[in-house]
């Protein structure tokens, strides 16, 4: 054999072991056991549990994201932990405890580097993704008085880039991390009060960020950040009281399906629909209670929302098509999260004061299955690892 | 005070059965209710403070960051909110009675063990 044709079979191998290495991993899941800090690792396929990884911190507000291929988990603890899985061992293989406070975090697309959004010191922390060494830091400094602001909505952006909102001191940077030892970053400011959360649209171009302090959302063309952030929907509570808010809606996750956006309305029992073309109102979608989740099924032909304390125990589903309530149920008591299937065939539902994962058909909204979990939250799949912004 | 009062009926008369404050102001609330308080307290305002209650979008309801706030303030804080703030009233929930235990467990430092 030549060396060239001895190149071409060992790049055939590897590539084969790597589309081995995804298959095996393409339908496992991770579901956040948020009270006593440990994750399930679950087959969404087969609807089973197939271990508990505990040891990983104070998981109350815990999400993660995955590498490229599936085969690892990033998880992003409360307590400022940054816990590295590795789902066929089930195993932690790297943990750091990065901040006294952290709330979320991001992989680049390139899959190098983790960044995670921190409360308290509030910045950004690089991290290298396959050790965990910390590269470089972000401070959310703001002002003229050396104050550090909360750091919210953190989304990885084509381009080598990390966005983030600052919320006291309402702006949004761009870390270009080209060189993740010397992160370059664009700041936009008054970009409307408190920013709360954020999200990238799913083909990379949008970041949106919801806005606590008033009403309206601040949206940033990431292929055009010179011109600013613009406010959208800045008038949608107009002359109304809003409702006491109890738990902050969350934005990550796909709220876009077909020419839509589907955005929680704060303080209010509605879902705002946006049109894409211009960033317009569409329509109000009135609903059981404040939405905390609006989330799109993979197809876009359905959107399923949950709901705030005290309405927390209902899910109603969105058809895309007519724009209209079609469906509400009753998973349980305290409804944290919900995760759909790759195909979108199925939905898994977190009830966390029942104990349980609920698991619906998204087409007949028949119960299909249940898998007990202590204080479910957050559900995960690792179909995430190929889209943007999850 | 007067006008308080009626607002809070009316929030109590609202308020779903099964998260209705079980006592009026001035009673203790009894074990079952306090097993109930408790998680409202880790679970439900944990959603901004923290399940551990060191912080996170509102700030740390630990015992040392509580040690010189005034209680009755505190008490005013959870039934009426802080209007400019994330930090909603939670009259709907609890009865001042509640608050205030819920404080002083707060302030003792009872409920930040798991």
């Amino acid at each position: 054999m030549s060396a060239r044709t001895v190149t071409i079979a060992a790049v055939a191998a590897i590539a084969a072991v790597a589309a081995l290495i995804e298959a095996a991993h393409a339908e496992l899941g991770l579901v956040v056991e948020r009270a006593t800090g440990s994750l399930q690792l679950v087959d969404n396929a087969k609807r089973v549990s197939l271990a508990r990884i505990d040891g990983l911190g104070d998981l109350s507000h815990a999400s993660l994201v995955y590498s490229g291929d599936g085969r690892f988990a990033y998880v992003f603890g409360r307590d400022g932990g940054l816990t590295k899985i590795e789902l066929a061992s089930a195993k932690v293989v790297a943990r750091v405890v990065q901040a006294g406070n952290s709330i979320g975090g991001a992989i680049s697309r390139d899959g190098r580097l983790v960044a995670v959004a921190n409360y308290e010191p509030g910045g950004v922390k690089l991290f290298d993704a396959q050790t965990l060494e910390l590269l470089s830091e972000i401070p959310a400094t703001y002002g003229n008085d050396g104050k550090r602001a909360k750091v919210v909505g953190i989304a990885d952006a084509p381009g080598n880039r990390f966005v983030f909102s600052l919320f006291e001191a309402s702006e949004i940077w761009i870390a270009d991390v080209a060189d993740p030892r010397r992160p370059r970053v664009r700041k936009l400011a008054n970009i409307g009060r408190e920013p709360y959360d954020a999200l990238i649209t799913p083909d990379g171009r949008h970041y949106i960020a919801g806005l606590f302090g008033e009403d309206g959302l601040a949206l940033v063309d990431l292929a055009d950040v010179e011109a600013g952030a613009r406010r959208i929907l800045a008038d949608y509570g107009r002359g109304q009281e809003k409702l006491p808010v109890y738990k902050m809606p969350h934005l990550r996750g796909w709220a876009v399906a077909g020419p839509y956006a589907f955005l929680p309305a704060i303080g209010r029992h509605e879902v705002l629909v946006v049109e894409r073309a211009g960033w317009r109102e569409v329509v109000r979608i009135p609903a059981h209670g404040q939405p905390v989740f609006v989330m799109a099924r993979p197809d876009g032909g359905q959107v399923w929302v949950n709901f705030a304390l005290p309405r927390n125990d209902t899910v109603q589903v969105i058809d895309v098509e007519r724009l209209a309530i079609v469906q509400t149920l009753r998973p349980g008591k305290a409804v944290l999260h919900m995760e759909f299937s790759g195909a979108g065939d199925e939905v898994w539902i977190s009830a966390r004061d029942d104990d349980r994962v609920v698991i619906y058909d998204t087409a007949s909204f028949a119960r299909i299955a249940e898998i007990p979990a202590q204080s479910p939250s957050g559900i995960f799949f690792t179909w995430r690892a190929k889209r943007i912004g999850m | 005070m007067a006008g308080m009062n009626v607002r809070v009926g009316a929030a109590l008369l609202v308020a779903g059965a099964s998260l209705a404050p079980a006592a009026l102001a001035g009673d203790a609330p009894e074990a079952a209710r306090r097993a109930q308080l408790v998680s409202l307290v880790r679970q439900d305002c944990g959603s901004c403070h923290g399940m551990m209650l060191k912080g996170g979008l509102g700030p740390a309801l630990t015992r040392a960051a509580l040690r010189d706030k005034p209680p009755r303030s505190l008490v005013a804080t959870v039934l009426y909110g802080r209007p400019g703030t994330p930090m909603p009233p939670w009259r709907e929930f609890v009865t001042s009675a509640e608050a205030e235990w819920i404080v002083r467990q707060l302030q003792e430092g009872t409920l930040h063990e798991r």
